[in-house]
């Protein structure tokens, strides 16, 4: 059987991929990897085609046991990581035979993981993706969160891919505090001077009452123009920063719904995403304002990385 | 063909004087046009022909367009779509004067059954608005409702054209957990829950109808635009749809009617 069988299923394990992004007019939500940036990288370094889905593992990972012959990368944050009791590195691909058996321990650097296995999943899309939607019940395995005693079903006769590995200086880094880029959201005349002063300046925190839909951050009140907070719903993207009444922003993150009724202050930048994406309760925050061309520039700089480990990988087959 | 009477108008606002659209960046990968501050009817048809307009630019690197109340979302992917492109192509969309007295519209008949333990919210909602339940029942499927736009979550339907008359607070306590299917009353919204979900609706009735399926394509039974009507169903009529629907017998009753505006 070319399967997986998952001894321990970790913190929060779940099969993600790049979402749902065509059926946001029927009010799915686009769902799919945190850390779409790590997602694609473990990807490439299996063969797989960037898009292809993989485990997503938060905080502590899970011991899972191969059958079959497979390539597998981890890539991400930093973790402990052991096949067969040998330790082995993130950002870097290895093989694997029957009987092999891979524990992904706690998350040290940044939150998340991403495990790639050369080949994806054997499941069935639903709505055109693998990823795991749990409020819905559907997507990747049942629909739900890994657990003990599953085994989840792997392609079968994969062919052998040479083993790769992300340059020194590619290796993206997480520390506890962190300056995301934004560009200004529509609703930004809605707050008072005293409001966006604090927005640009203050320190803002990620509290525990975060989750794959929103971040709820703590910080000093940003403060609305009277009776502005709340808004006719509209659309709200990856990254949107909603600020309800009481002046404490949300982050819109993969699960997030399609429209809210927050202003809308500001949109984290998409090459900053998978920054957001990695960071822990309690970590913190600046905010810093960007121009859309170089938004734009820096998500060519991010793709560009990608397209360089591909040639990489390509060039050493 | 039917002709419907003005009746639907009279629970929404009637507004004509539009703005210029405005278009605003909604994040590095979506525009917002911004079309007006209101909701309604005469509002939302003006954001489907700016949406059904941008779908006519066959621009490559639109990957996304959502109507919602007031506006319309479009995205794109900036590596292969230069953002400054776009906003002439935006730029470029003319809306015609609406002056359009008719419209054909898909109405999708709901049956609900609004009787027995699917319906546990019904008689405080009859109660609190002092009438009956025969009454709320006649009130509730009197006339369509434009489903204005989905979101919140996969399926759900913001409707306007809800009675005054029905008008009731949330719940103060929030169920744990709502039936899809369930059909609610919250202030001066009424709508239907598409997946099982946590909610303070009043509830006074249950559809057997997958208003969400994801195995189905497409998913839904409506898009923004489209309307619905209430059809009240006995508990035997709706044991009845309810397996026609696990046998693939069913077809939902979509009809196309002429709308007209006075």
């Amino acid at each position: 059987m070319s399967s997986i069988d998952v001894i321990q299923a970790g913190l929060f394990t779940s099969i993600q991929d790049l979402g749902r992004p065509n059926y946001q007019h029927i009010g799915m939500p686009v769902g799919g990897a945190m850390d779409t940036f790590a997602l694609q990288m473990a990807n490439i370094l299996v063969g797989n085609e960037a898009s292809e889905a993989c485990l997503e593992i938060t905080m502590r990972g899970p011991v899972l046991k191969f059958n079959g012959s497979y390539t597998l990368a981890a890539a991400g944050g930093a973790c402990e990581l052991k096949l067969n009791e040998t330790d082995i590195s993130c950002h870097q691909s290895y093989k694997v035979v029957s009987g092999d058996v891979l524990k992904i321990g706690l998350v040290t650097e940044g939150l998340r993981i991403y495990l790639a296995i050369s080949g994806g999943f054997n499941l069935p899309k639903v709505m055109g993706s693998h990823s795991t939607y749990l409020r819905g019940g559907l997507g990747g395995f049942n629909g739900r969160a890994l657990k003990p005693d599953d085994s989840i079903p792997l392609k079968s006769n994969v062919p052998p891919v040479s083993l790769r590995k992300v340059r020194e200086q590619n290796i993206p880094h997480y520390p506890k505090h962190v300056k995301l880029r934004f560009v200004a959201g529509p609703d930004r005349e809605r707050f008072t001077k005293d409001g966006i002063y604090n927005f640009l300046n203050e320190i803002y925190t990620l509290s525990p009452q975060s989750d794959r839909m929103g971040y709820r951050l703590t910080g000093p009140v940003i403060s609305h123009k009277n009776q502005q907070a709340d808004i006719i719903s509209s659309a709200i993207a990856f990254g949107t920063i909603q600020v309800p009444g009481e002046g404490q922003p949300i982050i819109m993150m993969a699960d997030r719904q399609t429209v809210g009724g927050y202003a809308r202050i500001a949109h984290v930048i998409s090459a900053d995403l998978h920054k957001l994406a990695q960071m822990k309760p309690g970590d913190t925050m600046r905010f810093v304002e960007v121009k859309l061309e170089e938004a734009h520039r820096l998500l060519k700089e991010q793709r560009n990385l990608l397209n360089d480990l591909y040639e990489l990988s390509a060039s050493d087959k | 063909m039917q002709v419907w009477r003005t009746k639907i108008l009279l629970f929404h606002p009637l507004i004509n004087d539009f703005m210029k659209p405005i278009i605003q960046v909604n994040g590095d990968q979506s525009f917002i046009i911004k079309l007006g501050d209101v909701i309604s009817p005469q509002l939302h048809r003006r954001v489907k022909q700016y949406a059904q307009q941008v779908h006519k630019l066959d621009l490559e690197g639109i990957t996304q367009v959502i109507c919602t109340y007031t506006d319309v979302c479009v995205y794109y992917n900036p590596l292969s779509l230069a953002y400054a492109k776009l906003i002439d192509a935006l730029k470029s969309i003319d809306l015609e004067e609406d002056d359009l007295k008719s419209e054909r519209v898909n109405v999708l008949s709901i049956p609900v059954c609004y009787q027995g333990a699917i319906a546990p919210d019904i008689e405080y909602v009859a109660n609190y608005n002092q009438m009956s339940t025969a009454e709320l029942v006649h009130l509730h499927c009197e006339a369509p409702y434009l489903i204005y736009m989905l979101g919140f979550s996969p399926g759900f339907v913001y409707l306007g054209g809800l009675n005054p008359r029905l008008e009731t607070p949330r719940k103060e306590v929030p169920r744990q957990a709502i039936n899809a299917g369930a059909v609610g009353i919250a202030g001066n919204q009424t709508g239907i829950y598409p997946i099982v979900s946590p909610g303070g609706w009043q509830i006074i009735g249950q559809t057997p109808l997958q208003m969400f399926a994801p195995d189905r394509e497409p998913p839904v039974l409506v898009q923004s635009g489209d309307y619905i009507q209430f059809e009240a169903i006995s508990e035997q009529e709706y044991k009845l749809i309810e397996q026609e629907i696990e046998e693939g017998n069913y077809n939902p009753v979509i009809q196309t009617k002429e709308l007209t505006y006075e």
